[in-house]
Parts: C-alpha cells; sequence; structure tokens
C-alpha cells in the first residue's frame, strides 16, 4: 500500500471524530487488554519468561546468519526451497514467479503482515490472480478495500453493522446481524476457495532453524486450509524471526497469545515441515519459504536491533493511548501503534514518517507489556534525534529548542524570563485561570491554562530563606 | 556522630520549571515535608531545567548541557529530591545513558542518579516515612503519572501515605495508570489527540465521584486541571505533596480564591 503516513495529524483528527471507529476501538482495547491482565496474573512465571525471551532473541540475533543458514539447510533437507528477497520488490517477483510457473488462478493466503509489507496482493491481482484473504479480519477489509489497522486484529475498526453491511453486498444477502451467523457466512464462502486454491501463502510465526519448520498460530484454523490444501504453500516472513529449535518456539509461543489476544494459547498452532511426502495424506506438492529483509539486516548493524526482537504481538499498541484515541489507519501504513511508529520510519524513511515517533507521549506503557521487552520509548526517542540531525524537525521547532538551550544554560537571564512570564501571566489570569492565550491555541483550543502565583517559587524562597 | 547524620541528610531541592513558574506551593510543600522528616533542605538558585524537552525532542547536545550544569549545581548534596517523576527519572535513568560514551562525565552522571530522587519515592523509600500529620477534608482520586510510576516505581509509596491523612479517602479510577495525553510537548504538538486522551482520563475522574484529584507530576495535573476546569467539573487539583505537608488548604490548580465558597 502506498505510504500515507505523511497525513498522520489529519487522519488522526478524522480518526477522533469517526463515531463508528471510536465505538470499535473502545471495546476492542479494553477487552485485549483485560484479557491479557487476567493471563499474566495466572501465570506467575510470566517476568521470568520475558527476561528469557529478551535474552534467547538477542542471542538470535547475534547469530542470525548461522541460524538461518541452519534454517535453510532443514528446509531444503525437508524437499522445500529457501528464496532470499532483499527488499520488497524482489519479494514480489519471486512469489509472483512461482505462482505464474504453476500457471495459479486462484491464491489464497492466511494473515501475512510481510504481505501486506511487500504490497503482495496488488502484484498478484495485476497479474490476473484472483487472490482471497481467508483471516476473517482479513477477508473483511479485503471486501472493504481497506488496510488492517493492528496486526492482529486487522478489522479492529470495524463495528458489527458494517460488517453486516459489507457481506450482504458480497455475498448478496439476506443480510445477517448475528456474528455467529456472519462467521458461517464467511465459512461457507471461503470453504469453497480453499479447495480451488493453487497457492496458498501463509506467514510464519517462528521459523524454526533445527526442522527447517515454519509455525503459525491463528484462531480460525485458516492457516491450516490455507497451506494444506493448496498444490503450493508459500511462507513470506522476516528473517528475524527464525529460532534455534522447537523447545525455543514454546518459550515464545506462551508469550505470543497471552500478549496478543490475552489466551492462554491460541486455538491453532500449526507447524509444517517441507512438501507432501509420499506417506502423507494431504499437503502440498511444493514447499517455498520466502526470507524478506527489507531493511531488517541494517536495522542490526545499527542502534535499532532491540526492535528485531519483535514478535508482532501487538500488545504495545492495544496498551497505546495514542493509537487507542486514533486507531490503526492514521499512522499510514502497514504497522501501527508503538512498533510500527519504529518500524515505519525505518523501512520508509525518517522524512516520509517523521510524525510517527513524535506523536508518543513516551508514557512507557508499551515497554512494559512488550513480551520482548523491546524499549520502545526509547526507540523512538532516537528516531526523533536522527529526524533531529537530520533537521528534518519543522524549523520553528528546532529555533524553539535553541532559544530554550540559550536562556537554560544561563540561569540569572532564565529565572528573569521566567519572573517576567509569570507576571504577564498572573496579570492575564481571572479566576485563577487563563481562558485564552495569544500563540497558545493548542493549549488553550481545549482547556484553560492554570495560572501562576505572580511569584517564581526561587523568588518566594529567596524572600523567605535568603540563602544561595 | 558525623554532622552530617546528626543534622540529617543533605537535600538540594530540585525546583522544577513548571513548579517554579506555576505552583510554588509545592515547592514548599516538599521543603516542609523533607524538613519534617529530618532533612536539611537547600534550594540551589543557579538552577533551570533538567534537560528533558531537549532530550525528548532529539536535540542530545541541548540536553547533555542542561545535565552537566545540573550536575554541577547539585553533586555537593547527599541527595537531590524534586516533586517530579518526569524531571528526576530524567536525572536517574537518561543522564548515564546521554553519558555512556564520555569518560569524563560518566562518573559524575551515575553518582547524580544514584541520589537524585523523587520526592514520594524519597520520603518511602529512603527516609521510611510512613505518615505526615496532615489533614484533610475530601474524597480523592489519583492519577499515576506514566514516568513517575514506570521510571520509578511510583505507585504504592503515595497511596501509603495518603492513607495517614486524616479526613482524606482515596477512591481508585479506572485506568488511572493510562497517560493523561499531555506528554510534555506532545500536547501542543498533537492538541487533538492530546483532548481526546485528557477526555478520557477525565471521564474516568468524574465516574468516581471523588471532589479531588491528586498526582505528582504538575504537568499532567495542569493538563487534566485545565480540562477539568474548561468543562467545568467542580473537581479540586492538587499536588500529593501539598496534601501530605497540610499545604493545600488554598484554591487548587487553576482554581480562583473563591472557587468553593
Amino acid at each position: 500500500m502506498e505510504i500515507r503516513s505523511k497525513e498522520f495529524k489529519e487522519r488522526a483528527v478524522f480518526a477522533i471524530h469517526d463515531a463508528s471507529l471510536q465505538q470499535a476501538l473502545g471495546k476492542a482495547g479494553y477487552g485485549f487488554v483485560g484479557k491479557r491482565a487476567l493471563q499474566v496474573a495466572e501465570l506467575p512465571e510470566f517476568e521470568q519468561l520475558r527476561e528469557e525471551a529478551k535474552n534467547l532473541k538477542d542471542h538470535i540475533l547475534d547469530h542470525l546468519d548461522h541460524y538461518l543458514e541452519r534454517y535453510e539447510q532443514a528446509v531444503v533437507a525437508a524437499g522445500g526451497r529457501v528464496h532470499w528477497a532483499r527488499d520488497a520488490e524482489e519479494a514480489r517477483r519471486i512469489i509472483l514467479d512461482i505462482c505464474q510457473r504453476v500457471n495459479a488462478k486462484t491464491v489464497t493466503k492466511g494473515k501475512s503482515m510481510v504481505s501486506e509489507e511487500i504490497d503482495l496482493n496488488e502484484a498478484l491481482i495485476e497479474h490476473g490472480m484472483e487472490v482471497v484473504e481467508t483471516d476473517l479480519g482479513e477477508y473483511i477489509i479485503q471486501l472493504a478495500h481497506e488496510p488492517p489497522s493492528h496486526i492482529i486484529a486487522p478489522a479492529v475498526h470495524k463495528t458489527k453493522d458494517q460488517v453486516s453491511d459489507l457481506f450482504e453486498k458480497a455475498h448478496g444477502g439476506p443480510r445477517k446481524t448475528e456474528v455467529p451467523e456472519l462467521v458461517d457466512e464467511a465459512r461457507r464462502v471461503l470453504r469453497d476457495k480453499y479447495f480451488r486454491a493453487d497457492v496458498g501463502i501463509t506467514g510464519g510465526n517462528f521459523l524454526v532453524a533445527e526442522t527447517g519448520s515454519s509455525v503459525i498460530v491463528t484462531n480460525e484454523g485458516n492457516g491450516d486450509l490455507t497451506q494444506t490444501l493448496a498444490r503450493v504453500h508459500i511462507v513470506t516472513s522476516g528473517i528475524e524471526r527464525v529460532v534455534p529449535t522447537l523447545d525455543d518456539a514454546t518459550l515464545f509461543l506462551r508469550l505470543l497469545a497471552r500478549s496478543a489476544t490475552g489466551q492462554e494459547t491460541e486455538t491453532y498452532t500449526t507447524i509444517s515441515t517441507g512438501p507432501r511426502r509420499a506417506d502423507d495424506v494431504d499437503g502440498p506438492e511444493e514447499y517455498h519459504v520466502v526470507l524478506v529483509d527489507n531493511g531488517r539486516s541494517k536495522m542490526l548493524a545499527g542502534r535499532f536491533r532491540d526492535m528485531l526482537r519483535c514478535i508482532r504481538c501487538g500488545a504495545c499498541m492495544n496498551h497505546c493511548p495514542v493509537y487507542g484515541a486514533v486507531g490503526g489507519h492514521a499512522y499510514g501504513w502497514v504497522y501501527p501503534g508503538p512498533m510500527g511508529s519504529v518500524l515505519t520510519p525505518l523501512i520508509k524513511g525518517l522524512d516520509v514518517a517523521y510524525d510517527l515517533p513524535n506523536a508518543c507521549t513516551l508514557n512507557g506503557r508499551c515497554q512494559s507489556v512488550c513480551p520482548v521487552k523491546i524499549p520502545l520509548p526509547e526507540l523512538l526517542r532516537e528516531l526523533r534525534h536522527l529526524q533531529h540531525q537530520q533537521q528534518l524537525s519543522p524549523a520553528l521547532q528546532r529555533r524553539g529548542l535553541k532559544a530554550w538551550r540559550y536562556f537554560a544554560t544561563r540561569p540569572k537571564l532564565y529565572h528573569a524570563a521566567e519572573q517576567v512570564a509569570v507576571r504577564v501571566l498572573s496579570a492575564l489570569a481571572r479566576n485563577g485561570r487563563i481562558r485564552r492565550l495569544p500563540l497558545a491555541g493548542a493549549w488553550t483550543d481545549a482547556r484553560d491554562l492554570p495560572a501562576p502565583a505572580g511569584r517564581t517559587f526561587l523568588e518566594l524562597w529567596q524572600g523567605k530563606r535568603g540563602q544561595p | 556522630m558525623t554532622e552530617t547524620t546528626r543534622r540529617g541528610p543533605r537535600v538540594g531541592l530540585f525546583a522544577t520549571c513548571l513548579m517554579n513558574a506555576f505552583r510554588p506551593n509545592i515547592g514548599f510543600s516538599a521543603v516542609k515535608l523533607l524538613e519534617d522528616a529530618g532533612c536539611t533542605v537547600e534550594v540551589p538558585a543557579s538552577q533551570t531545567c533538567c534537560g528533558q524537552p531537549g532530550y525528548n525532542s532529539g536535540d542530545y547536545d541541548a540536553a547533555r548541557a542542561l545535565a552537566r550544569q545540573v550536575i554541577e549545581t547539585f553533586e555537593r548534596y547527599d541527595y537531590v529530591v524534586g516533586p517530579s517523576g518526569s524531571c528526576m527519572a530524567t536525572i536517574r535513568h537518561d543522564y548515564p545513558v546521554m553519558f555512556e560514551d564520555d569518560p569524563d562525565w560518566i562518573g559524575r552522571a551515575r553518582a547524580m542518579s544514584a541520589k537524585s530522587f523523587e520526592l514520594l519515592s524519597f520520603l518511602a523509600d529512603v527516609l521510611g516515612v510512613t505518615t505526615t500529620d496532615a489533614r484533610f477534608e475530601g474524597t480523592v482520586t489519583y492519577h499515576d503519572s506514566c514516568s513517575g510510576l514506570r521510571g520509578l516505581g511510583i505507585k504504592g509509596q503515595p497511596r501509603t501515605l495518603l492513607a495517614g491523612v486524616s479526613g482524606l479517602e482515596v477512591k481508585e479510577m479506572k485506568d488511572s495508570e493510562v497517560c493523561c495525553g499531555f506528554g510534555g510537548t506532545f500536547c501542543v504538538k498533537y492538541p487533538e489527540i492530546s483532548e481526546k486522551m485528557v477526555d478520557d482520563k477525565v471521564k474516568n475522574i468524574l465516574a468516581t465521584g471523588a471532589d479531588t484529584l491528586l498526582g505528582g507530576d504538575l504537568g499532567c495535573l495542569m493538563n487534566i486541571a485545565g480540562r477539568l476546569k474548561r468543562i467545568h467539573a467542580p473537581v479540586r487539583v492538587y499536588h500529593t505533596a501539598e496534601v501530605l505537608a497540610g499545604f493545600a488548604d488554598g484554591p487548587g490548580l487553576a482554581d480562583g480564591p473563591r472557587e468553593y465558597e
């Protein structure tokens, strides 16, 4: 999808005034947060698991080349193929080539954020293929021609009524209004697609170096049908998703569902290893893995390496008050919320995604729930630092910082200025507050400004105690 | 007995920018609480800002310049204490990071970090204060400011101390740990988002029925009080230290002298 992060402010304002969106966000946010809290409370070793997961991820990233090579060998040994894609374009090309070679007409897809990242659907459709998203949320937004607004709940911004409308239009009615009916209808429509599919594309929550397996978790079982029933199974995944052993994958699985949806475990955890073997009753004829770099190895080498620990659970956005206020579409690209505010500028550019690292109060709630302890606020601040260095921040802000530094490093001048300011503000105040202040509309449009007390603390203190 | 222990620890009060300009009463409350706990308090006149506005805006050079100034001004004290989780988290957490690669300053930054505390955590965790003999008539609800909560682990200390205030009842609000939308310059860079966040906060405050909001960071309190007053909500706002010191007898933040007569 075309990146629209430059319009963050405008999109955020619109989102705040979109009543349906606000209704959907309110419901979903509390659901995930509350359920996660219950799960965490029931698992005394949760904090210990976070620490272990962080350490293991750091170890993997320290030896990423080793584990990726081991993984490729194991995939090949199981009869599959690994393709390395430097960027989005190369990834699209590889997948398109496979699909065209097997003469694919229908492609089913399990949920894959990497496929969103590389704009896969558009490329396949452009070449005449029917692409069907099989995750219910992805299916809904595909019908709505919208990008996902959340990495694990792509249609979280949609209300039930909106889904009813979309289904009626797409499936020809009669209009269903209850959730079970809607799910049944989607299941019926999708069932037919699974059997017709030539290629099934899934993501990979974890890639296991030991066995060459890809692991996906879903709540609908759609991933299983996507990868088992098609003639060809293609896994798309970022290079950072490899783990050494199956045992290691279980550590992350214990954290993933709890952090993501507040479940002990997702309904389906599916491990697939290579294509169908001679004595298998089902499975694909071909098994491909497309490992996507797209900026990741650059991250590995620099100060944003911690971001590569991300297991895409979405806990950061569920707990982010900014995401909770504006939803995922405001962020303007594939990855929203705190993790997206780090990834988007790194993958797409510090300038086009200027607002994302800045539209954050650095409140730290995301970091406190991250299952792999990514210091998201620090990374966001680090991005601001790069933007400042590259003079991408607004000129007014840079001038303001210069002036602030000039005054704040000259205490006498600083205090004199403060003394003038508090006197002026106190004179403008009525009943303890200021309702309108020229040039301070950003504050006073929504709030009163509490009035100062006429003298600064330092003045009053020196008057009372007279010490240096 | 050394002179220091006889006179209690020598504390440099970090007079935060917002407190200094907008609410001196919090500074005097802090001094009272520290002196009652046996400290000798000094307020160095050459102090300005901790540097956080620069740091969070990505201007690390400016932040370091301010940090060096703070270190030079305050390193002679046994402790540095300020009535703000946000400013003190900058000194405690960020200073050692800022000077990671600066051999001349890293030792001094770490030493400064180790002896810098937010007021209530200093009283409770370092000095072992469990109660002040304050009185406050009212039902209060307490907002956990983010930097204090997540940066410095301030959660139980204010509640424990407030529990000892006679006449005061605490009613917890929903989502007391969720950001109020202040975020320093965030609130003026993204005013609409900030407004939505502070509105959510205000709804949760009003739902408790409390007549008073307390918190430990003036920035958050100014944001919330400003919104409360804009919608004419009859809720008084004080810094927790004002209540604990018994200095919450005057108008609340953004209130006039005759607000509740």
